[in-house]
């Protein structure tokens, strides 16, 4: 943000900081993510692991809400079989917007290990997904470093939704 | 279906030769006389067709109609108070059948015994909930993966696969990555039909290397833009070594020892 010398006396007395909207909105956006706690397997042990007191997710303003209308961040941790996408995709639909999301671990990438017919071929065939964290599982502080990338990238972007095109990051 | 062949020790073995091989059975022992076993196969009588002893456990051949019956007599006659797994297997390519069994556990004796029974493919077989609960999942099971109709079963429903899924996937026609219906099941069923050109089929192969890529790959020394076009082919980029950050190998940068030691 933009700090500009002031003139304190015709200022009432009072500090001014000026900047932009998108840079207000995106500074209160990024720093309040606050992600459905939604577990599918053992990728969501590692994501409870980063939520609790050792890595410690409320230092950055990431909550974990136990109702989509709360959350706007959908960390998708672990295998989605297919009878279960149904209930994902109406999770995802039940989140307020703006939404962003993470596809945790391999199997929520490409379905992973789980080549048959039962596992949904990565999330991307049924929600549009933000960023992709590989790892089986990945580590929390991996996790922890998905976040901060979502972060950089809401900072990124426009505050007005409408204006952002949907591009997916990867983490290499 | 596939033809089978044997899955151990692939390794170890030439590829060819296992047509020849058989796998190793399981000894089949006589049941002793006076033992616990001779005894159950007494209650039972002429109803247990064929009837041995493998690694400890009693297996008793029965008709497939006479289920119910004999599997009461070995729970109220012969103390086999649990049933700890009931399913089928597959012969369906080889007999025409299918094999089901149930494993009984006697607590009081520690002695196991399995029925075996074989149905043809379509017929039904007759629920034993009312003998053991713990059936009542086992048999929803087996209808989930066998496509077997359970007869009297209080609640014969889908318990793996969703409610409106097609196909039985344990059995052997069955393929690993899902038929036509299972590969587009979440499409359709979240989207609709229209929406499969719009997503396209499943990647089973996510580790493939396209080699006109270059959105996601890149060749040393072909370095091109992000999503340029190199279906023409593409400009060779002479490899630069920094100076300073890799080691030229060519000058005589090392230090060499002065006496060996």
């Amino acid at each position: 943000m933009a700090q500009h010398q002031v003139n304190y006396a015709s200022a009432a007395g009072l500090p001014i900081a000026l900047t932009s909207v998108d840079k207000l909105v995106n500074w209160g956006r990024s720093n309040s993510l606050w992600p459905l706690t939604y577990g599918l397997a053992c990728c969501a042990i590692e994501m409870m692991a980063s939520g609790a007191s050792r890595y410690d997710f409320d230092r950055m303003g990431t909550i974990f809400r136990a109702s989509p209308r709360q959350a706007d961040v959908m960390i998708l941790a672990g295998t989605l079989s297919k009878k279960h996408s149904e209930f994902a995709r109406r999770l995802y639909d039940q989140m307020t917007e703006p939404k962003w999301v993470i596809s945790m671990g391999s199997c929520a990438n490409t379905g992973g290990m789980f080549n048959t017919y039962a596992t949904v071929q990565g999330v991307d065939r049924i929600i549009p997904v933000d960023i992709y964290l590989p790892g089986c599982a990945p580590r929390p502080e991996t996790l922890q470093y998905a976040l901060m990338m979502l972060q950089k990238k809401i900072r990124r972007e426009s505050a007005n939704m409408n204006n952002n095109t949907k591009q997916n990051l990867r983490l290499v | 279906m596939r033809k089978y062949t044997p899955k151990d020790n692939v390794q170890g073995k030439s590829y060819y030769t296992d047509r020849f091989w058989v796998a190793p059975r399981v000894p089949r022992m006589e049941v002793e006389e006076d033992s616990h076993f001779a005894a159950v196969l007494k209650a039972l009588g002429r109803k247990a067709k064929e009837s041995y002893v493998e690694i400890g456990t009693l297996v008793v051949h029965i008709d497939a109609k006479k289920v119910l019956e004999i599997i009461g007599i070995l729970k109220e006659k012969c103390g086999y108070t649990q049933c700890s797994e009931q399913s089928a297997v597959d012969y369906l390519a080889q007999d025409g059948e299918f094999e089901l069994f149930y494993q009984l556990l006697n607590i009081t004796e520690a002695k196991r015994v399995r029925v075996v029974c074989r149905i043809k493919k379509g017929e039904a077989i007759e629920s034993i909930t009312p003998l053991f609960k713990s059936a009542n999942f086992a048999e929803r099971e087996m209808f989930d993966m066998f496509g077997i109709y359970v007869n009297n079963h209080p609640f014969l429903k889908r318990i793996l696969m969703p409610d409106d899924w097609e196909g039985h996937p344990l059995l052997k026609t069955y393929p690993l990555h899902g038929d036509e219906f299972a590969s587009w099941y979440e499409v359709d069923k979240i989207f609709g039909k229209e929406y499969r050109d719009v997503i396209g089929p499943e990647n089973r192969d996510p580790s493939r290397i396209d080699r006109y890529d270059t959105k996601r790959f890149s060749r040393v020394g072909y370095e091109v833009p992000f999503g340029a076009d190199i279906s023409e082919g593409e400009k060779e980029n002479p490899i630069e070594y920094s100076e300073t950050i890799l080691v030229d190998y060519t000058k005589d940068s090392g230090k060499q020892l002065d006496e060996r030691r």
